[in-house]
């Protein structure tokens, strides 16, 4: 690619100046509204949030703004909200992502061959993906509520609740709920993910391996899976960020209750700022996000490189 | 071997049906809940359909609460968002997807970041930047954020759509004479309508949907948008179950119109997000 760019940059151009110019600029006229954009509203605020990690910021009080160092980190470190909020994203984010894929990769399996009403069957099931998260959460928390919903009764006649109570208000279960509503959002992003991967799958690979007397799982476990495998990796590695950074339907089930029990980093910022309008701490509890997110990343990255080596 | 077969063509019937099941049951019960009588709310708990209906929630959240404002407030901020995305974005997904330039591994980069970074530290930053510009409680404000989020997402959404269209189309237009601008506006953009309404699909349930923004940057009901106003409704009306599912069903409606439109580009739309980003 640079080779071609630049044998074509030595080429003597006969051009007026201005027209060249006019047309080494052009690209980045048809780029430049949406990157100042994203300059402004995203990069400009990264750094002022990072820079706030490191001062005195609350709304409420006009004497704040003072530069104080390491001070909020030095908090965070006795904070035994912050670690209990660590501890439940790792639960939160491992859970919802596990049973998202496992769940996903089914139905994009049973979603794979042609069947009569395929088309309308897949419009149907992946409808939760249109539902607005926060309608999302209102939604699951009411089938959990059982003054309105069915879900408490039906798990006490299964014998599951010893009574047919809220789980949300149940400090050791209230994790679930959120769960369970994340899963029922996110399964069809990785069923329409994987169900991408698996069509692109050379059909007469499986007719070749069924003429070599290949069963229905040796199929699935030498062509299939192979072949899923870099799709299954990045969209388990994208999803796991994002929804260990996904704090909406926490907020609105249960907000981080019962005794802290669901609060996660994401909605322990939110609270540090939209509550307690500390800017500077909330900032300080993202920044310390932000570079743990940033090792799992390079550990993730790290760990595809030792294994692609290996093979 | 042919019973088998029917076998395992039920068994996959009968999954795909447990599927539907779950993926509706939740909407079934929002709407269930919003036809059902307040006398027999309690008394008829569990029944799957009430024994009477009535549309006495949906009157009443019309006409007696601020929701029509937070729908307005809701459907002016996705409309606009859409819009303004779906132009930027096809300008700037058009440059990645014709150019080759210096400039172009950087903007790449940019954009990849801008969505591996988690969106909630920039609340605090976002909310002291915008207060003293007036941004703050205002429509502008939530457009110019929420253009600013789906930018990155959208641009590579129609560069892949641009991709997928040759390039000698625009090439023999300029031999004609044609300007680059010009045979991306005349040739290239129509034939990436599909795209286009993809994008604007997108954009438009991802602004309907969001949230923690909203309630950083919204105080009080002129503003308000239908996630902000329906979650003050829930706390105010806490026990009004019935006119709480009725704001639902409403907030339900334009995301499901829009899903049915973008449906057929769904699988293309998310797998070209999800590779690059």
């Amino acid at each position: 690619m640079d080779a071609s760019v630049i044998s074509y940059d030595t080429r003597p151009d006969r051009r007026p100046l201005l027209q060249r110019i006019a047309h080494a600029s052009e690209p980045y006229l048809y780029s430049a509204p949406a990157l100042i954009l994203i300059v402004a509203v995203m990069l400009v605020p990264l750094v002022l949030g990072i820079s706030y990690a490191f001062r005195d910021i609350q709304i409420l009080n006009p004497f704040s703004g003072g530069f104080i160092g390491l001070d909020h980190f030095r908090e965070l470190s006795k904070d035994q909200s912050f670690y209990r909020a660590l501890k439940n994203t790792l639960w939160w984010t491992g859970g919802s992502v596990f049973l998202q894929f496992i769940f996903g990769l089914i139905l994009a399996l049973l979603l794979d061959k042609p069947f009569y009403g395929r088309g309308l069957a897949q419009a149907l099931v992946f409808l939760p993906w249109a539902v607005p998260t926060f309608l999302a959460g209102l939604n699951w928390a009411w089938l959990f509520n059982p003054v309105i919903g069915p879900l408490p009764h039906w798990l006490y006649a299964l014998g599951i609740l010893s009574a047919p109570n809220n789980i949300l208000s149940d400090p050791q279960l209230a994790m679930w709920g959120p769960i369970v509503a994340n899963v029922w959002w996110g399964i069809p992003f990785f069923a329409i993910t994987l169900l991408a991967a698996l069509q692109a799958i050379p059909r007469d690979l499986y007719e070749a391996a069924a003429i070599d007397g290949a069963g229905p799982a040796q199929r699935f476990m030498s062509i299939t899976l192979p072949f899923l495998a870099p799709t299954i990796a990045i969209t388990v590695l994208l999803r796991t960020v994002w929804i260990s950074n996904f704090a909406d339907l926490i907020v609105v089930m249960t907000n981080g209750g019962p005794a802290d029990r669901t609060q996660i980093v994401a909605s322990y910022i939110f609270t540090q700022a939209f509550k307690r309008l500390d800017f500077g701490y909330a900032s300080a509890i993202a920044l310390v996000l932000l570079v743990l997110l940033l090792v799992y990343s390079m550990l993730i990255v790290l760990l595809r490189q030792t294994l692609l080596n290996r093979g | 071997m042919r019973t088998k077969k029917l076998l395992l063509t039920g068994a996959h019937r009968l999954a795909i049906l447990a599927y539907i099941v779950f993926a509706l049951f939740p909407l079934f019960w929002l709407l269930k809940v919003s036809v059902t009588p307040n006398d027999l709310l309690y008394t008829e708990g569990v029944r799957l359909w009430p024994s009477r209906t009535t549309f006495e929630h949906f009157e009443f959240v019309l006409t007696h609460s601020a929701s029509p404002i937070f729908f307005r407030n809701s459907l002016i901020v996705s409309g606009a968002t859409a819009l303004v995305v779906t132009i930027l974005a096809s300008l700037s997904g058009y440059a990645l997807s014709r150019f080759t330039f210096r400039g172009k591994y950087w903007i790449v980069a940019l954009m990849l970041v801008t969505q591996m970074f988690p969106l909630v530290m920039l609340v605090a930053p976002i909310f002291k930047m915008l207060s003293p510009l007036g941004l703050t409680n205002s429509l502008t404000g939530l457009v110019i954020v929420y253009t600013a989020f789906n930018m990155p997402f959208a641009t590579f959404l129609m560069q892949s759509f641009f991709d997928g269209i040759p390039k000698d189309l625009e090439e023999a237009a300029m031999i004609d004479g044609a300007t680059q601008f010009m045979a991306f506006r005349q040739i290239i953009l129509p034939l990436t309508l599909p795209g286009i309404a993809a994008t604007l699909g997108f954009v438009f349930t991802a602004a309907w949907s969001e949230l923690l923004f909203a309630l950083m940057l919204i105080s009080g009901n002129d503003a308000a948008t239908f996630p902000v106003g329906l979650l003050t409704f829930v706390s105010k009306f806490a026990v009004d179950f019935g006119q709480m599912m009725a704001a639902g069903v409403m907030a339900l409606i334009p995301a499901c119109l829009f899903f049915l439109l973008i449906q057929r580009y769904l699988v293309q739309g998310l797998t070209a997000g999800a590779v690059k980003g």
